[in-house]
């Protein structure tokens, strides 16, 4: 198969000032591709930027440094007309379906409003357009006229599917989807998103903390840790071979719902928390939850180097 | 004593009034923990796990709340029967509660050591500078680096994992017989919840603690649990050991639940079972078994009347008419094509 690279990430960097001195390093020079119909997994635990990424991505915020490059194009240099083109192609889904739907708007308006936008439909055509796209998502017709508080969370995050889907959107940056969610219903919003893909050719960036639903629907996985990427692999080669010591932490740290295998299981326990992204460790961020760190990583930054065909990690070991 | 009941709750019925009508949170619902035992009670929300638990020592608000019917017998003792104010001197000191929420749970307020000497000057009359101590005690048990310094501080000033352990040395500072953790490690990171989970476990074996765990979250289950109440719809659907349950569940709720999660250990990537639908209102509950519309095995039995608990050997019971001794054909039937099924899938992946 060919792989066509249609999203890449250079060296982007996302700083949020705080005051007058303290500088937040949400996403510090990070780097990679998404290649078209694929699923790009981020995952992380809290805090380590993973939704910087995604909202910088579709030009929610704008980077401090670094490129975005989509479709060949620098999304930098966009400019009018352009930037509303390059925002039909990319669209996103918010982690929190009871914050992310504007209570006053009926569902109807609120999916029709990036039609209106867009200038895509109008009147008759509206209507049957927001009829077809709360079909395509498993809600139906009679609901355009409902509002928000009507809907449990899964319907809501349905909704929030067909409002980017409203556009017909090549790529979508779906962040954290299914956290709000209860399992039974996150397994229908997980396997809608995998029909889509499906039907519709679509790309994703799916950001999660949940590594298991991760592995389940992605091709490529980028793990990251305090603003960094530190490590990227295929999603199969990731799980089997973990080789920077927080992945391996990480994946040791996720219950198996399997009571023989957790009991047999042995465990690799992270020390500690995630220290302060304002303030982070010198060298290798990871080194002060690290068993392994030498005294090169309390001085020296890895950078992403490559140890299988399609696998990198930064990290001292390697 | 191993095997002995400590805590017993028959038929406990719950409602609440609010302004839109009687909401039936928890439908006739039974369950004990035995001695040194973990009992996980596991459902999505709404499904009535933490009312069950909070109204056994009247922690729900009442009004709205209003426990209708049932027996709670904790220790000897019949809790239903007792008065607010010598329920007062059960909660917190012979049972401690771990709340889902550590960021709000605390008092913003107060230094986490007063936190935790109110109640061990209320409970065990200890005086200010023995709670003191007993109080640093209880922030090394639970691995809190710097108790000293830590007992002066607020709330704010510790991280959620912290703020978790610090819940924890609360709820266990009075040597409480039972734990109840609802949703002890939600919300916080899986590396920290991992160590959370890990002192839990330890401490459980240091104290000898029977906890009821209540939780959405398979994964935790099967590290913690020995035996498992599966709740759906303020019913018991199922209930047996942690054994039972993952290798033989038998409610079709069960059985789609556990198949709902993708697993990390496994190598194929099979679609996830998605149960259609939502749980039902329980404003107006449905008349026969809550589970019916959802489920894919549905009889027309189903939807009239509601199952009782078929025994299922052993501990292991099951709300489903599928386990009635009359339904034993319709069972052979769905495990021919269960099987039929198999086959296919492996016929048609090689």
């Amino acid at each position: 198969m060919v792989q066509d690279t249609v999203l890449e990430v250079i060296n982007l960097r996302k700083y949020f000032q705080f005051g007058r001195r303290a500088v937040l390093k949400a996403v510090d020079d990070l780097t990679f591709s998404v290649n078209k119909g694929e699923v790009f997994g981020l995952v992380g635990e809290s805090g380590c930027g993973k939704t910087t990424v995604g909202r910088t991505i579709v030009g929610l915020y704008s980077p401090t440094g670094g490129r975005i490059v989509y479709g060949g194009k620098d999304t930098a240099g966009l400019h009018g007309a352009a930037v509303k083109r390059f925002k039909r192609r990319m669209q996103i889904i918010f982690q929190d379906p009871y914050a992310s739907l504007d209570p006053r708007m009926t569902v109807g308006d609120i999916i029709g409003e990036a039609l209106d936008i867009h200038g895509l439909a109008r009147g008759r055509e509206r209507l049957a357009r927001i009829h077809d796209l709360l079909n395509v998502v498993g809600l139906s017709a009679e609901h355009a006229n409902r509002f928000p508080h009507e809907f449990s969370g899964g319907q809501r995050q349905r909704i929030g599917i067909a409002r980017a889907l409203a556009v017909d959107p090549e790529f979508i940056v779906a962040d954290e989807p299914i956290s709000a969610l209860d399992v039974s219903i996150q397994a229908q919003v997980v396997n809608l998103l995998s029909r889509l893909r499906e039907e519709r050719g679509l790309t994703y960036i799916f950001i999660a903390h949940d590594l298991a639903m991760v592995k389940h629907l992605s091709d490529n996985v980028g793990v990251m840790y305090l603003g960094r990427l530190v490590e990227l692999a295929p999603s199969a080669e990731l799980y089997r071979n973990p080789v920077h010591p927080y992945t391996q932490g990480l994946l040791s740290a996720i219950p198996i719902p399997d009571p023989r295998i957790e009991r047999e299981r042995k465990r690799i326990v992270l020390e500690g928390e995630v220290p302060s992204p304002v303030n982070p460790p010198r060298g290798c961020r990871f080194q002060t939850r690290c068993r392994h760190a030498k005294p090169v990583c309390r001085e020296e930054d890895p950078k992403l180097k490559p140890v299988a065909p399609g696998h990198l990690v930064a990290c001292h070991l390697f | 004593m191993a095997g002995e009941r400590l805590l017993e709750v028959k038929d406990l019925e719950v409602s609440f009034y609010t302004y839109a009508g009687k909401v039936h949170a928890v439908r006739g619902v039974s369950f004990h923990v035995s001695r040194g035992e973990t009992l996980a009670i596991v459902g999505e929300s709404g499904c009535g796990k933490t009312v069950s638990v909070q109204s056994t020592i009247k922690l729900i608000p009442i009004p709205p709340g209003k426990i209708e019917g049932g027996t709670v017998v904790f220790d000897g003792k019949d809790l239903a029967a007792m008065s607010d104010r010598d329920l007062q001197s059960v909660r917190g000191a012979e049972i401690g509660v771990i709340f889902q929420d550590p960021m709000t749970s605390l008092n913003p307020t107060m230094t986490v050591g007063r936190q935790i000497t109110e109640a061990l000057i209320k409970h065990q009359k200890l005086s200010g500078a023995q709670a003191r101590r007993r109080a640093i005690e209880m922030l090394s048990l639970v691995e809190i680096p710097n108790p000293k310094e830590r007992f002066r501080q607020y709330p704010h000033q510790f991280s959620g994992g912290m703020r978790q352990r610090v819940m924890i040395a609360i709820a266990l500072s009075c040597n409480p017989k039972l734990l109840i953790a609802d949703e002890p490690t939600t919300g916080l990171d899986v590396t920290i919840q991992a160590q959370i989970l890990d002192l839990m476990k330890s401490l459980q074996t240091k104290l000898d603690t029977s906890i009821i765990l209540i939780t959405h979250d398979l994964g935790v289950v099967s590290k913690l649990a020995d035996r498992i109440v599966v709740m759906y719809a303020g019913k018991v659907a199922e209930a047996g050991s942690s054994e039972d349950i993952f290798y033989n569940p038998l409610h079709p709720y069960t059985q789609a639940l556990l198949r709902s999660v993708p697993r990390l250990h496994e190598e194929t990537r099979r679609d996830l079972l998605a149960i259609p639908g939502t749980p039902p209102d329980l404003f107006v509950p449905p008349k026969g078994c809550a589970f019916a519309p959802r489920c894919s095995r549905t009889m027309r039995v189903c939807l009239d009347h509601q199952p009782g608990d078929f025994a299922a050997g052993g501990h292991h019971t099951v709300a489903c008419w599928l386990a009635d001794r009359r339904a034993a054909h319709v069972r052979e039937a769905h495990a021919h094509r269960a099987e039929a099924e198999d086959a296919g899938a492996r016929g048609g992946a090689s």
